[in-house]
């Protein structure tokens, strides 16, 4: 606490230990140091989906084929979801600004398990240099999709196995990550800091964590299961060998739905940092955004079979997915109000961090609605399976989680690496990609509407309007991705020094300098009120 | 902070232990997917069930039901022990231990080696020709014995490496947390065959 | 940190709940023999948990560990029960 600018200390990027060079990153303990690697992996793999994104989208342009032939679609679409969702959405957030700020944000000096986190790090780098080996080796890429459906995905010539095996890889990783944070958070607050006086970033990292603990084993027995379908024709999934195709979505639901919650809820948690702080007013509603990622968390694990309302489900099963898929929606408001009644009357400061954290709730919002027309069963007939659900679900992760990390990357950059970007222009390439981004998929929930399926190569010369101008979109909003790119990697070295509180925030993070010591703090700050205080006058209450 | 930048490592049992019950709650559903496609499969042909599940042998599933149980005990015994810095006898029982592992594994051999004699593995024809729900049955009753006998092999790892270390002194009065959570990880590999042996075993 | 003191549980303890547990497989194997319908399956299930809870208490000293532990593990069973009771919303009313 008592080091501010001008004193000296070692920040954690400077710092030496054992090892020098890169070998002092690779085999670093440090839940700073593991971050940043998470980011950078993470960061790589996101413009190499991206490109192949923007390949998809170029083929679409015109009827026919454009650039490529139609199996080279199906593993585009396909490795574009393995790495999108396995590798970037899942982990993303919870890995990057989880290992980099709960620590910080609860008063401790690293996660429970360092060394564990730092072998989380190595298999998730072995998973996902395995995913996108599996698009080379054997007989051409996978092409089932990210979501892996039998009976296809047994019958399939391509390399599934691989890719299976490296999503398991990738699910233990995340397992691990969980376990760690869970106990991080149960063992390691600094004194003082109860559970309802911890920021809201970490709580929303404890209820991820806890989906990622109780739902990943089951996507790993269930990955399992059709490599043994497919090893020894086991015959669970085969409806010829008296097996269900149907139970195999079950099973793959049970995981994968609660993993959009793991995907969005440390979004959740990034920006009801960013609200307070750029408002100047304690978060509003501290206690029902704290318990409504619980309750997220729990719902969101019984509401599966949304996903299967067309797969010849029982009419009760769906009856009651319909309704749990709604009452979900309920927590997922709650936070929303509380988002918007936080700037209400503060003094708001429309930096990055905030235009990022507002956009997340204008596409979050767009993206939630869309979802309830979908958990609607007469509606889900209309739309299942069509452009309107790729709309709404990249509404929800890259319009809701993608913005949330635009949102932290530029709240936390000046903490992360001292240095201070350029403002103006990160608001000129908010302006860019939330244009784009719209543009590109606001399109696609109207010809999906009209029948456009989702997955298809081809199309029907009524829709090519919409697609030309989901695909001048994108083109958009790549160029605007790569204006903040830039802006980021350009002030990495370059830069501004930035000050050791530059939004005037009031988190723990905050108290320290910029970059970090190496041990976070010199000495455990004691907790002796909740957080979000901004002095006697603002806080009333 | 000063130029000698070590990372310290603190040592939490409390956070050790906790760390190990979470973990093994994510094997308790990683087996437990197989437990929900075994209860479909039981509901949907469970005729075919009874009849697929009398052709095992009881006894040799009762037995190793024995071993296991007592291996718990042995290995739970093993921690009072090394409390009670009796760090022979905890050699003796982790020993007692890992020789019932041993024993479970060679009865699951003779089991299995019996069932391939009669052709009767996953993906064989025998298996292809009966029926449908008998199919599934050998085929649950593959993996997840096989799966479980994958967890008696870590556990046997992880007992042999703790034997070496009672022995060597490294795990002592004062620390045992890897004898410990060694110990919750061999109970949970026990909780598991409780459920699967009479699901296995004793539908017929 | 507080919960750090060991509890030791006695040899004795361990052996009679070993008693117990074998005593248990012995009658599970013994009911089997009975034709109780769907009901053997119950009874086998509800004696396997009854070995459960003791391997938890005991074996695992689950009994002397705080309230959060002991609720986590209630909770992860129940959270079991609930999904193969929900997935059962699907197969049974097909």
């Amino acid at each position: 606490m008592a080091n501010q600018e001008g004193d000296h200390y070692i920040s954690y990027l400077d710092q030496q230990g054992k090892y020098r060079g890169l070998l002092a990153w690779l085999l670093s303990t440090d839940h700073k140091r593991i971050g940043l690697m998470y980011f950078y992996v993470i960061a790589t793999f996101f413009f190499i989906a991206v490109s192949l994104g923007l390949l998809m989208r170029t083929e679409l342009i015109a009827p026919g084929e454009t650039i490529m032939s139609p199996q080279t679609y199906n593993g585009l679409f396909t490795v574009h979801g393995i790495i999108m969702i396995f590798i970037i959405v899942i982990p993303g957030l919870s890995v990057v600004f989880g290992n980099f700020f709960l620590p910080i944000l609860i008063g401790a000096k690293d996660v429970a398990f360092p060394k564990l986190n730092l072998l989380s790090f190595y298999l998730f780098l072995l998973g996902a240099i395995m995913a996108v080996l599996s698009q080379f080796l054997g007989d051409g890429p996978p092409d089932t999709g990210w979501s892996f459906y039998v009976p296809y995905s047994v019958e399939s010539s391509t390399n599934v196995i691989f890719a299976l095996t490296a999503a398991f890889i990738l699910g233990f990783s995340s397992i691990l990550t969980g376990i760690n944070f869970i106990v991080t958070i149960h063992r390691m607050r600094a004194p003082g800091m109860t559970f309802m006086r911890m920021p809201l970033f970490p709580w929303s990292i404890y209820a991820t964590a806890w989906i990622q603990v109780l739902a990943t084993p089951i996507i790993g027995i269930t990955l399992l299961m059709v490599v043994a379908e497919r090893a020894f024709s086991i015959g669970f999934f085969d409806p010829a060998l008296g097996g269900d195709p149907i139970l195999f979505q079950h099973l793959f639901w049970i995981y994968s739905h609660p993993a959009v919650y793991i995907m969005i809820l440390p979004a959740m948690g990034v920006v009801t940092e960013i609200f307070p702080t750029f408002s100047q007013k304690p978060v509003f509603g501290y206690t029902a955004i704290a318990i409504s990622s619980l309750t997220i968390a729990f719902i969101g694990y019984f509401v599966w079979g949304h996903h299967m309302f067309t797969s010849g489900t029982s009419y009760f099963s769906r009856l009651f997915f319909s309704l749990l898929t709604f009452l979900v929606a309920v927590p997922s408001a709650i936070k929303v109000f509380n988002w918007v009644a936080t700037m209400y009357g503060g003094s708001i400061d429309l930096k990055p961090p905030l235009l990022y954290a507002v956009g997340f709730i204008f596409l979050f919002m767009i993206g939630g609605l869309t979802g309830l027309i979908q958990g609607a069963l007469a509606t889900n007939i209309q739309v299942h399976d069509t452009a309107f659900v790729v709309a709404h679900f990249h509404y929800i992760i890259f319009g809701g989680m993608g913005f949330a990390a635009f949102a932290g990357i530029h709240y936390w950059y000046p903490k992360m690496f001292g240095k201070m970007y350029n403002i103006r222009f990160a608001n000129i390439a908010w302006v860019v990609i939330f244009t784009g981004f719209n543009l590109f998929y606001f399109p696609q929930l109207v010809i999906g509407m009209q029948g456009m399926p989702r997955r298809y190569f081809d199309y029907l010369p009524q829709f090519k309007t919409g697609q030309v101008l989901s695909t001048i979109g994108s083109y958009i909003l790549v160029t605007g991705l790569l204006m903040m790119l830039i802006n980021l990697l350009a002030t990495r070295k370059k830069g501004k020094t930035a000050p050791a509180n530059p939004w005037k925030g009031v988190t723990l993070e905050w108290q320290i300098p910029s970059p970090p010591p190496l041990e976070n703090f010199d000495i455990i700050p004691e907790i002796k009120r909740r957080p979000y205080f901004f002095g006697e006058s603002k806080n009333e209450k | 902070m000063s130029d000698h930048a070590v990372h310290s490592e603190h040592y939490d049992r409390e956070a050790g232990k906790l760390g190990m019950w979470i973990f093994l709650f994510t094997e308790l559903f990683l087996f437990g997917g197989l437990f929900l496609v075994y209860a479909v499969f039981r509901a949907t042909y469970s005729a075919d069930f009874h009849e697929a599940a009398s052709e095992l042998n009881t006894f040799i599933g009762t037995l190793n039901t024995v071993f296991l149980l007592t291996s718990s005990m042995t290995v739970a015994m093993s921690i009072t022990a090394i409390q009670k810095n009796n760090r022979t006898l905890a050699f003796m029982l982790i020993l007692i231990t890992l020789i019932l592992a041993g024993l479970f594994m060679v009865d699951k051999y003779i089991e299995w080696s019996h069932e391939f004699a009669y052709k009767v593995y996953p993906g064989s024809e025998v298996l292809k020709n009966m029926p449908r729900g008998e199919l599934l049955f050998f085929g649950l009753y593959f993996m997840m014995t096989g799966l479980h006998a994958l967890h008696v092999f870590i556990g046997m790892i992880l007992l042999t490496i703790n034997l070496v270390k009672v022995k060597k002194g490294i795990i002592h009065r004062e620390n045992y947390l890897l004898l410990e959570n060694s110990g919750l990880y061999w109970h949970l590999v026990d909780l598991i065959w409780i459920f699967l042996f009479p699901l296995l075993y004793l539908v017929s | 940190m507080k919960n750090q003191e060991t509890h030791s549980t006695g040899y004795l303890t361990y052996a009679i709940v070993l008693i117990g547990l074998l005593a248990l497989t012995t009658l599970s194997v013994a009911v089997t023999g009975i034709h109780l319908g769907a009901f053997t399956v119950a009874l086998a299930l509800l004696i396997a948990s009854i070995k459960v809870a003791f391997v938890l208490a005991v074996f695992m000293h689950l009994r002397s560990e705080n309230l959060f532990l002991k609720l986590a593990v209630a909770g992860v069973f129940v959270l079991f029960a609930l999904v193969i009771i929900i997935t059962f919303f699907d197969y049974l009313f097909r």
